[in-house]
């Protein structure tokens, strides 16, 4: 089996985003960017069904611009076979990322997509859900556990009650969630290795899909921040000001 | 204008989310319908129909929407979706498992947790760890929306006279099947709807220090949540977790234990009215939005906490 995983360049989770003063967006120059997270969970996975014998070959894909390929030779350092960057400067919303993806999964022959579940910089936790469903194909969102055993698959889900486990059939699109696994650290021979790893590039415009943004971002803006409050200096001080002052308890 | 909320439920109660939902639709304006699609759920459909201002309940009782299967609803509610200008759920692990796949069916964009309406077509939602709101305007014909609960009042679950309709359709994809569910303990009390959340991060050291904070919780009638990384130490259950990819929350009360504060767990619960930290590290981020910070070890200020409540 072909696994597709399927990657964003984010900010990096530690940098905190500096929204631009005239509204347009969020600041992103010079800032330090990474391959979303959860997206380095979904090649974790990945990774280990290859190592269990599950999979043959982990190919990693990503939408974007120039430094794209940078987040793809990270996938490529942590393990992936090969990648494919499907270029454009334009900035797309999920669906026009699924479409784009479904056509990468076709062409390649894929069993199995994965990806991060959320991307920490839109945060629209969509693209999972809506690759699947224009491939036709089962969906088991927010995974914790993968289980492929043949033509099926045993998924545990993490939902807001608990834990869910469904049993789908393959092939299947499914999302990372963070107790799926622990992404490896790349080492140096890695980096070195990636950099011989084959990497195609399409043009987004050659693949001829309807990948027009249906939203208008209007503005972007920084929500009100609190007031910083104030230290006390013991439980019984804080005891008295959530009472008396705060009167929560 | 015309709404169609998709109810959560699970087979016998409407969950508290969908009636923030309802709010969402109601600010939107137009009529609002009611999807239930379950099986055995004739309770949720006649509870639906009390809520206010809802027009008509749409129920879809049939096996094949027993576990709420994503192939399976989303199918039903693209079916139904050419009535309505827009469709929403709250955004909850099953608005967010549901929705894109109806949307993406639909060949529209979803507006995902929106946490303000500023007119049919324009909405707020919240990027980046909240912070930053992005205002968006939607061209399409069907907007599909998932609602932050948060940020909109519960409607009346009491008050309306909706009617109701059997409608078929909903066959099985065939796709997937439900094997089983862990679910949390339903004695305590709901993390999403908790006016007090006592909360743990690492600093607790292990899931039997969680006792202490359980403790506290009983006194004040208090939900416990904790962080991502008390989480991933697996000292306690996924669904205790709060932050950007956990449950969002904004209780009356927040009080953070052993937290340092991160970005991801700030946009979790920097809507609490009121929020307490109490940490070791002077320096963690969280004393930075803590309305009340105590500088101190928590193995000794929790049990002072508990004795003086």
């Amino acid at each position: 089996m072909k696994i597709l995983v399927c990657v964003k360049r984010v900010l990096d989770p530690q940098v905190k985003a500096r929204v631009k003063a005239d509204g347009s967006g969020v600041d992103l120059a010079n800032a330090k960017m990474t391959m979303n997270p959860f997206c380095e969970n979904a090649l974790e996975e990945a990774l280990r069904m290859r190592e269990a014998g599950t999979a043959e070959e982990i190919i990693v894909v990503s939408v974007g611009g120039g430094k794209t390929e940078e987040t793809l030779r990270h996938g490529l350092a942590m393990g992936a076979d090969r990648a494919i960057q499907v270029v454009t400067e334009d900035s797309l919303e999920p669906l026009a990322i699924a479409k784009v993806l479904k056509h990468v999964a076709e062409q390649e022959g894929v069993g199995l997509a994965i990806c991060g579940k959320q991307a920490i910089d839109d945060e629209s936790n969509q693209t999972t859900q809506m690759l699947s469903a224009l491939l036709g194909w089962s969906q088991a969102t927010f995974a914790s556990e993968i289980k492929i055993e043949g033509e099926q698959a045993t998924v545990t889900r993490e939902v807001d009650a608990g834990l869910e486990t469904i049993q789908v059939k393959m092939p299947a699109v499914m999302s990372a969630d963070l107790r799926l696994n622990e992404p490896r650290y790349v080492k140096l021979p890695d980096v070195m290795k990636a950099k011989r790893k084959p990497m195609d590039k399409i043009e987004l415009d050659s693949l001829g899909l309807d990948t027009a943004n249906r939203l208008t971002t209007l503005n972007v803006e920084e929500p009100e921040g609190r007031a910083a409050g104030v230290i006390v200096n013991s439980v019984s001080e804080m005891v008295e000001k959530l009472r008396n002052e705060a009167k929560v308890i | 204008m015309s709404n169609l909320v998709i109810v959560e439920h699970d087979n016998n109660e409407v969950s508290a989310a969908t009636l923030h939902a309802v709010t969402a639709a109601q600010q939107i304006g137009g009529d609002i319908d009611l999807l239930v699609a379950g099986e055995n759920c004739a309770a949720v459909a006649e509870a639906a129909a009390g809520i206010a201002g809802v027009s008509k309940v749409k129920v879809a009782d049939n096996p094949n929407f027993g576990h709420h299967l994503a192939e399976n609803v989303a199918s039903l509610i693209v079916d139904q979706a050419s009535d309505y200008t827009h469709v929403l759920a709250s955004a909850t692990t099953f608005g967010k498992n549901v929705m894109p796949r109806a949307a993406a069916l639909l060949d529209v964009a979803q507006i995902s947790d929106i946490v303000e309406v500023k007119s049919d077509d324009t909405f707020v939602r919240p990027i980046y760890a909240g912070n930053a709101l992005a205002t968006v305007q939607s061209a399409d014909a069907i907007k599909v929306i998932t609602v932050r609960t948060i940020k909109f009042e519960a409607a009346a679950a009491e008050g309306g006279s909706a009617s109701v309709e059997q409608i078929g359709g909903g066959a099985d994809a065939g796709l997937s099947s439900w094997v089983s569910q862990a679910l949390s303990n339903n004695d305590q009390v709901d993390l999403t709807s908790a006016k007090i959340v006592v909360s743990g991060g690492r600093g607790m050291q292990s899931g039997d220090n969680f006792s202490m904070l359980h403790s506290v919780a009983d006194k004040l009638g208090a939900a416990v949540g904790a962080s991502r990384a008390a989480v991933d130490s697996g000292f306690v259950p996924n669904e205790l977790q709060v932050g950007q990819t956990g449950k969002v929350i904004a209780p009356d009360l927040y009080i953070a234990v052993g937290i340092s504060g991160a970005i991801q767990h700030l946009a979790g619960m920097k809507e609490s009215k009121v929020i307490v930290a109490i940490n070791n590290d002077s320096e963690a981020p969280i004393f930075q939005v803590a309305d009340y910070g105590l500088v101190a070890d928590l193995f000794e200020a929790v049990p002072e906490l508990d004795a003086a409540l």
